[in-house]
């Protein structure tokens, strides 16, 4: 019997050692250990032994199967570790193939710019302003100092429905609107939207576009203070170095206006072909509210001032991106559109 | 307006300042300084000639040859193709080095066999536009008006050596259409007096009236109107400075008599008409408002039928004039012309904007009337014709003129008080400094109990309340000196009202889906106006649209984006997916229309591609379901879909949407002959009222306490009829559910060979879940049981 034990040890440490796989190791730990396994067998026929043999035999039982059960532990973890490395092996891949891409789209370009205006202004604690883009005639020129026969009209061929009624020429309206309702209170509004205007589209006109514009009415409103708000925008938008300068201009519905220029943001002053060898590039008008618009909208224009504001949201992305036809905005060629895609912070 | 800087020097000292400086300095105090157009750019070597003998050339039809006096006793051969040339003519010629615009440089060449020792010029070929020169000397070469030495440098001789400013002028500054105008405004600028031409005539002992009468019928229209008579007057060609000057000022010339109307024009900014006085055709004028349907032939050949309420000048019968816009041909001024009658009016603004914008008829006349020409230039302007025509066409000036006049000439006072100046400019201007620059203005202003009292001259029609006093000093002043503050209101919170932040929120939802933000126009055609409107209304057209492409207000936001998709697939990009938000335009109650912000997803193409891994998913119906479903649960909504059919989209594969089961937007394949005839593949359209989903109240969030409890899922599939909808049988479970029913989610369908014709099977996954403990197998079989009894009695039939 104790022959018998080494016998089957040995085969068994054999077979442990002749194991390549861990699926054959397994037979052999079933085959050996298990069960109904030989050295189970052996410890079932202990029952024939004479008494004083049994501990004896039980020991030398226990000390093959420890020694058999050590090996293949050892074997397994060999070859376990073996088994993983050929699995990793064979499961690299080439990393330099292209990712799945994220679906992912993107805002407008004008989108882009009219909502960095608008979260410049709302940290300024303005208020964003909507109105309709069909608008009445009085709205559109008369509340805001043009009235019927004004010669500035001309400066806006507009597309009427009916005598009366247009579509905004500028997003003003929203302004005298917004006056209208506040009745008398102060305000800090910028009102971003699509205008209209009887153009001949081409490379630099569009008979659609956007426009931002903002006003400010309350006690004391300085020009000063259109000149710091302004100044504040400039270096926002187009960076910390810029200036701005302003110009006297006109605008009829406001007195003084002024038109802005800031520092050319690609040559820095010196001159290029951004700013047309100037080293300034016009971005916006303003001026201080006429007071017969205010007088108009309900106002004491003898009480409270106020400074107004507005751009061209097409002007300011082509200048900044260098776009060279406004229609670009209008065709949503998937190939500019695209452009717009990462963030410039 | 173009302003010669030689002629403006005649008014106003310009302290050598470069021209380009000066411009610089009128750009910043308010007038824009356009271009700065040097007039003798790329010409050099330029001299007078004079042809002492033109012969044709043998060999060739067009050309002459002719000997030219060059200077210095010199006298080249010089070979000519203009019609025009002549024997005893001063002209233009490029010697050989000489050089044109262009670059061209001239050089000894030989034509069929002759020499040509350089060439002798037209106009145009110095640069000057053809529109500009003389009739006479448009096809053919510039014959000096007098002779002059030959070898003289031509670029002094023809005021070439000048530099024009063109003025970009706003609506307000109507006084600076005028050489004096601008005088003024570079003088408050440089601190410069301004010399006004001084007017000094014979005059005939004649009166004017005794050839002429005149009377005015409509005073409103025409408060003044001054008429001078000038006999004798010989009809021909200006002077060299003057045709130069109307050329600089970019006014073509024609003869002495027009000339002069037109450089006082330029002068003054004042209008004025020269009559034919013989073809008047009486010793009369009458301005009057004209009959209905009366006609009248103008200057540029075109007979005009006139209005009521259009202002006429006649000769006591028919009208000569469209006044202030332009004369009539039946009196106009030609070489044979003896007697003049010269016009210098004041008409009302608004009278002549009509006139001119009924008959679609600008000029330079009319533009400066439309806004307010100056009353108290009225009458020098026409003395100072009367004076010109004397010196340039040998005319005597009757005595006297005849003049309507009920014009009110008074200077305007506003009174403005040195601390609102300064409040509304947020500085401290001295009162001093005020006073200077008001002075330099040419502004009579008295400062007296803190006012500034100030007399406007009546050439600035537009400083008229105390805010355009403010605006005359600040930019005088300078705008650089004001300084940078912010307003110092109460703070305000400002921010997004709900609906701007959900609509952002909607925004980024979708692109966070993987679609592109499109902006298209608001203008479109009949046609595409109400195709895949939601609630299709009444269209609204343009009264004067640009073209019929862009002619109606849209109702749809999805012709135009379709429009975008063929674009981009025409321009190989097939798979596209883009949305827009923006408005559509209805009929409504109102007077205004009824504005509705939409919400419109275009799909075509790939949606999901990634070659190499195999994988590839055309667009279908369910991805944009997918996209509005996940769009409406981030804004907390929830919305369902009902079959339904629409023009232009798949009758088999279109839903309306619904929000409260109300109708709020369509979801479609389109339909494949509009495929088809957009040049499109399969293609997916949505487009809903986004103003409704975002207006639309939400439940307040609240949290659900996270379960410590499992669920379990039972799977059920069902055979039914391929006519019965998913949703429908997702509603029998439901309703037979319980509440320990959780959740419900289709996971299979299948139509293919294997099943009975007009089947499918469907299969459904339940989760069954209490928060309060785990469940038991037998409640789940329990609420499963009941489940599937429903459905066995509701047709489906268990796989």
């Amino acid at each position: 019997m104790e022959a018998r034990l080494q016998e089957l040890k040995n085969e068994a440490l054999e077979k442990i050692q002749a194991a390549q796989t861990v699926k054959e190791l397994t037979d052999v730990r079933v085959a050996y250990l298990g069960k109904k396994g030989p050295i189970t067998d052996v410890l079932k026929g202990m029952g024939k032994l004479p008494a004083e043999e049994r501990p004896k035999m039980g020991a030398l039982v226990n000390e093959v199967r420890a020694e058999v059960t050590e090996s293949l532990e050892a074997r397994m973890v060999l070859l376990e570790e073996q088994a993983i490395n050929e699995k990793l092996q064979s499961e690299t891949i080439d990393i330099s193939l292209p990712g799945r891409p994220a679906k992912t789209g993107n805002p407008h370009p004008l989108t882009r710019v009219v909502e960095e205006i608008e979260d410049l202004f709302l940290s300024m604690g303005y208020e964003i302003a909507e109105g309709p883009e069909v608008e009445k005639d009085y709205y559109n020129f008369e509340a805001l100092n043009l009235p019927k026969g004004h010669p500035a009209r001309d400066m806006q061929d507009s597309f009427y429905i009916t005598e009366d009624i247009l579509l905004r020429t500028h997003t003003s309206p929203v302004q005298a609107r917004t006056m209208e309702t506040k009745g008398g209170e102060p305000i800090k509004i910028i009102c971003p939207g699509k205008v209209y205007r009887r153009d001949n589209d081409d490379a630099t006109h569009s008979h659609q576009f956007t426009q931002i514009e903002g006003l400010v009415v309350g006690e004391d409103i300085r020009m000063s203070d259109l000149k710091g708000t302004l100044s504040i925008f400039a270096k926002k938008m187009f960076g910390d170095d810029r200036e701005i300068r302003l110009r006297p201009s006109f605008f009829p519905f406001t007195e003084p206006s002024v038109e802005m220029d800031i520092s050319c943001f690609k040559c820095g002053g010196s001159g290029c072909n951004v700013c047309k060898k100037t080293g300034w590039i016009e971005i916006l008008g303003a001026g201080m509210v006429h007071p017969n618009v205010l007088e108009m909208a309900g106002y004491d224009s003898k009480r409270l001032t106020g400074f107004a504001f507005g751009m061209g949201p097409e002007r300011i992305a082509m200048l900044k991106y260098g776009i060279e036809d406004i229609r670009h905005f209008y065709t949503n060629d998937v190939r500019f559109l695209t452009q717009f895609q990462r963030t410039e912070l | 307006m173009l302003v010669s800087t030689k002629w403006l020097e005649e008014y106003v000292n310009t302290q050598g300042l470069p021209p380009a400086e000066l411009g610089e300095k009128i750009t910043r105090a308010g007038i824009e300084v356009d271009a700065v157009i040097d007039r003798s750019e790329g010409l050099a070597n330029l001299v007078v000639g004079y042809v002492t003998e033109c012969v044709k050339h043998p060999e060739a039809d067009k050309l002459s040859i002719c000997q030219v006096g060059v200077g210095g006793g010199e006298i080249d051969q010089i070979i000519c193709g203009a019609p025009n040339i002549a024997q005893g003519q001063s002209v233009i010629v490029a010697r050989p080095g000489a050089k044109l615009p262009g670059g061209m440089k001239i050089k000894k060449a030989k034509l069929r066999g002759e020499v040509s020792n350089g060439m002798i010029c037209s106009l145009q070929e110095l640069g000057i536009e053809t529109k500009l020169v003389p009739k006479s000397y448009a096809e053919g070469i510039y014959v000096l008006p007098e002779k002059a030495e030959p070898g003289t440098d031509v670029l002094s001789y023809l005021d070439l050596d000048d530099t024009v400013l063109e003025l970009g002028l706003t609506p307000n500054r109507a006084d600076a259409m005028s050489m004096l105008g601008v005088a003024y405004e570079v003088g408050a600028i440089l601190e410069e007096d301004v010399s006004l031409p001084e007017i000094v005539y014979a005059e005939a002992a004649e009166r004017a009236e005794s050839m002429l009468s005149l009377e005015v019928d409509a005073p409103e229209a025409n408060p003044l109107y001054v008429a001078k008579v000038v006999r004798n007057v010989k009809v021909k060609e200006s002077p060299l400075w003057l045709q130069q000057r109307l050329m600089a000022a970019g006014v073509r010339p024609h003869n002495n008599v027009v000339d002069v109307t037109n450089y006082i024009l330029m002068e003054y900014g004042q209008p004025l008409h020269a009559f034919d006085y013989d073809s008047l055709g009486s010793g009369n004028i009458t301005v009057r408002h004209a009959k209905e349907g009366e006609k009248i032939t103008t200057l540029d050949d075109t007979e005009r039928t006139l209005s009521a309420h259009q202002l006429v000048i006649t000769n006591g019968t028919d009208p000569v004039a469209l006044a202030g816009v332009m004369g009539g041909a039946n009196s106009e001024v030609s070489e044979d012309t003896t007697t003049v009658v010269i016009e210098s009016a004041y008409f009302a603004s608004d009278s002549i904007r009509r006139t001119s914008k009924d008959h679609n008829l600008r000029s330079d006349a009319s533009s400066r009337y439309e806004k307010g020409v100056d009353p108290n230039r009225v009458i020098p302007a026409a003395e100072r014709a009367a004076q010109l025509l004397a010196e340039l066409a040998d005319g005597e000036v009757l005595g006297g003129s005849l003049v309507f006049d009920q014009l009110d000439k008074k200077e305007r006072i506003v009174k403005v008080s040195p601390d609102f100046i300064n409040s509304r400019l947020g500085m401290k201007i001295r009162l001093e400094d005020m006073l200077d620059i008001l002075s330099r203005l040419k502004f009579n202003t008295e400062a007296a109990n803190n006012q500034l009292i100030i007399e406007v001259p009546t050439r600035r029609q537009d400083i008229q309340i105390e805010e355009d006093v403010v605006e005359e000093i600040a930019r005088l002043y300078g705008y650089d000196e004001i300084p940078a503050t912010l307003p110092r209101t109460d703070a305000t919170p400002g921010g997004l009202s709900p609906y701007q932040a959900k609509r952002r929120i909607a925004r980024h939802f979708l692109e966070g889906a993987g679609l592109l933000q499109a902006t298209t126009y608001s203008l479109t055609s009949e046609a595409a106006a109400t195709q895949f409107a939601l609630e299709p209304t009444e269209t609204t057209r343009l009264l004067m649209p640009m073209s019929e492409e862009r002619s109606i207000l849209r109702q749809s936001l999805l012709p135009h984006l379709l429009e975008s998709l063929s674009y981009n697939t025409a321009r190989r990009t097939d798979s596209v997916a883009l949305y827009e938000t923006g408005s559509v335009f209805l009929k409504g109650q109102d007077e205004l229309l009824d504005e509705q912000e939409h919400l419109a997803i275009v799909m075509t193409g790939l949606w999901v591609d990634h070659s190499w891994q195999g994988e590839k998913k055309v667009v279908d119906f369910f991805v944009a379901k997918g996209i509005v479903e996940g769009l409406a649960a981030k804004l907390g909504l929830e919305l369902s879909f009902e079959r339904g059919e629409m023009d232009g989209l798949h009758p088999g594969r279109t839903a309306f949407i619904l929000l409260d089961g109300k109708r709020i937007g369509v979801i479609g394949a389109l339909h494949p002959s509009e495929q088809k005839k957009r040049d499109l593949k399969e293609t997916i359209a949505v487009e809903l009222n986004l103003a409704t989903l975002l207006t639309r109240e939400t439940e307040a969030l609240v949290y659900i306490q996270v379960s410590r409890y499992p669920t379990i899922s039972r799977d059920v599939a069902l055979v039914l009829s391929n006519i019965v909808e998913a949703q429908t049988i997702e509603g029998v479970i439901r309703n037979a559910g319980g509440k320990l029913l959780k959740d419900v989610r289709v996971f299979d369908l299948y139509e293919g060979d294997r099943m009975e014709e007009g089947k499918k099977s469907l299969a459904f996954s339940l989760t069954y879940f209490d928060p309060e403990k785990t469940l038991t197998d037998d409640e789940v079989n329990a609420a499963h049981e009941k489940i599937i009894k429903a459905l066995t009695e509701s047709g489906a039939e268990l796989r």
